[in-house]
């Protein structure tokens, strides 16, 4: 059974049809990507994902359980998270903050224990800062743990919002544009860390990319996308040979 | 790896540190008669402004939305505590017992209110929640303005037309009266508790930002897009701090009201909202130390300027616009942090200064 099963998924703002007919099964541990040219709707496609809009039609089961019309929060709690193209961190907070506000629903106590200090606020928040640190080492951040969010350089912010994401114990992890802005040397590295990420946490990755490295480097299977509709979708060396792909997206 | 204090509770033990210092100084002057008695007066006030500008500073700093009803509920903590006092006043002599109950009646009505105003307002986001919050405040102090309530062997009586409408029994007596107000509180606000108090809200309001729900919330105000795509109940926690604002707003209300035996709800207008809003902006949003330090410096001002009358409000705009300038020019604070930092290293040589993490305090 397939981990993501999206059937005919379509949304219009208006006149404008951004997706339309959309459908993707993503089986448990793959390694999917979603291409297409500027525009083409896939950033969309990631907000229908996570509940950030409500899909005019279609239905989206993750795990058996259809989740069509939950809210970005409820979605998240069923197993979906995501980073965003322009990063979103928590600018204010140090980076183990940001690991920990992920945390948030896997490391429980109450907002009066919290303030009384209680004995299950220092075991929790103890079990946290494990937890998180552990996380961060993964990403190779765990030196950068106390500063600000805001002061790390371009690269490991992304890499923070992948842990921050990764924190949150999903069954699936969107990553919209992970590479964006990266040097080719960042960028392989990065290809490594999301490699390990679906290694080390037995994650199921779907991810948008335009760098055509990272996607042929990585990806097992892939969907292109064109005006809000599946041009193509397979694996990916057949994809990327696939004549109509190239015409729409790759150049003459 | 050796284990460190985090600067978060570093930064929090100074503070409880330099309030008890202050606390112990005004004492030691206090008891050697150093001290006027116009200062006296305002020892109170300080704590009550203190825990007023702490409180909206979890609205305004820890979650970053603009709220300019805390006069609103400093009321609603004045008058059911008030009336809470004045009717067992007679069955409950002893003020150390019956003045914790006021501050529990105070705090809770006012924080009932809170979530009740918070439901409807929270979906509101900057100017709006200002706006809103600014007419719910005024509408609390005019209610309370046009209120009558008294009580007599048959239990309390209500009424919002006049003092006769509530046909009190002969032996009943008048609790709130009007715009008159409430008159005969017992003065049970004493400098000790009320500092008592200020310290255990700086304490709440250091572990609820240190906490898991304090983070929840600073990550609301940082990104609210993300905090949802990691699953937080964003109305949830927004509650929670405007409840807990309206909480310790309500217990400041109760210190003001025990501290003067009669008293108006005129006294809670919008005057006062925003000089608890001037607080927090001059002590630095986000930052509880600074709070308690604007609240203390401005309440004192105008009393210590008292020497040069003739140009006391001149001075007092200066000092304004000079802490605001201090405390929002990155370049200025900047200036002041570089050379504070030397100073220190003065001390601990050949340490390097772990770089400290700024955080919304």
């Amino acid at each position: 059974m397939a981990l993501l099963d999206v059937k005919k998924l379509g949304i219009s703002f208006g006149g404008l049809r951004a997706v339309d007919e959309f459908s993707i099964r993503i089986g448990k541990g793959e390694l999917y990507g979603l291409i297409g040219p500027n525009g083409a709707g896939k950033t969309t496609v990631f907000n229908l994902l996570t509940g950030v809009y409500k899909p005019t039609d279609g239905t989206i089961t993750l795990d058996g359980k259809d989740i069509t019309g939950m809210n970005t929060m409820q979605i998240n709690r069923q197993g979906i998270a995501r980073t965003f193209q322009n990063i979103r961190l928590f600018h204010n907070l140090s980076v183990i903050d940001n690991v920990k506000v992920g945390l948030h629903n896997n490391y429980k106590y109450s907002t009066g224990t919290g303030i009384f200090r209680l004995p299950g606020y220092f075991k929790t928040e103890k079990k946290m800062n494990e937890k998180a640190l552990e996380l961060l080492s993964v990403f190779d951040l765990e030196k950068d743990a106390y500063l600000p969010a805001s002061g790390l350089p371009y690269g490991k912010q992304r890499k923070l919002e992948i842990a921050r994401a990764l924190a949150t114990e999903p069954k699936l992890l969107l990553l919209d544009e992970p590479a964006a802005g990266m040097n080719p040397n960042e960028t392989a590295e990065l290809m490594n860390t999301i490699r390990a990420v679906r290694d080390n946490f037995d994650m199921t990755v779907l991810l948008i990319e335009h760098d055509m490295s990272l996607v042929s480097g990585i990806c097992e299977k892939l969907s292109v996308l064109n005006f809000g509709q599946l041009l193509c979708q397979g694996k990916t060396a057949d994809v990327l040979s696939d004549p109509e792909v190239i015409t729409a997206y790759l150049g003459e | 790896m050796k284990k460190k204090i985090s600067p978060m509770t570093r930064k929090s033990f100074v503070t409880y540190g330099l309030l008890v210092l202050a606390f112990i100084a005004v004492e030691i002057l206090l008891n050697t008669g150093n001290i006027s008695s116009m200062m006296k007066g305002l020892l109170v006030p300080i704590c009550v402004y203190s825990i007023l500008a702490v409180s909206l500073n979890l609205t305004v700093g820890i979650l970053g939305e603009l709220s300019l009803g805390q006069a609103g509920f400093m009321c609603i903590g004045a008058y059911s505590s008030a009336i809470f006092s004045n009717m067992v006043k007679e069955t409950i002599t002893e003020p150390m017992i019956r003045f914790p109950l006021a501050i529990l009646v105070g705090g809770i009505f006012a924080a009932i209110f809170g979530l009740l105003i918070g439901i409807p307002v929270l979906r509101l986001r900057g100017d709006y929640l200002a706006i809103v919050t600014l007419a719910f405040g005024e509408i609390i102090k005019n209610v309370f303005a046009a209120l009558y309530i008294g009580y007599d062997s048959a239990g309390l009586h209500i009424s919002l037309k006049s003092q006769g409408d509530l046909k009190l029994a002969a032996d009943g007596k008048m609790v709130i009266n009007g715009a008159l107000g409430i008159s005969g509180t017992p003065n049970d606000s004493t400098f000790e508790i009320a500092a008592v108090i200020l310290l255990i809200t700086v304490i709440i309001a250091y572990n609820f930002v240190n906490s898991r729900t304090g983070r929840a919330v600073m990550s609301i105000r940082d990104n609210r897009i993300a905090a949802e795509s990691v699953g937080l109940n964003i109305t949830k926690y927004k509650l929670i701090t405007f409840g807990l604002t309206a909480f310790l707003a309500g217990i400041a209300g109760v210190l003001y009201s025990h501290n003067f035996y009669s008293l108006q709800a005129s006294k809670f207008d919008y005057n006062m909202s925003i000089l608890v809003l001037v607080f927090v902006v001059l002590g630095g949003i986000g930052s509880i130390r600074g709070s308690i330090i604007a609240a203390s410096v401005l309440t004192l001002l105008p009393e210590l300027l008292r020497s040069v009358n003739k140009y006391r409000m001149l001075m007092y705009a200066i000092v304004l616009i000079v802490m605001m300038i201090c405390t929002s020019n990155a370049t200025i604070r900047g200036f002041f942090v570089r050379n504070a930092q030397k100073f220190i290293s003065l001390f601990k040589k050949n340490k390097a200064q772990p770089e400290a993490v700024k955080e919304g305090e």
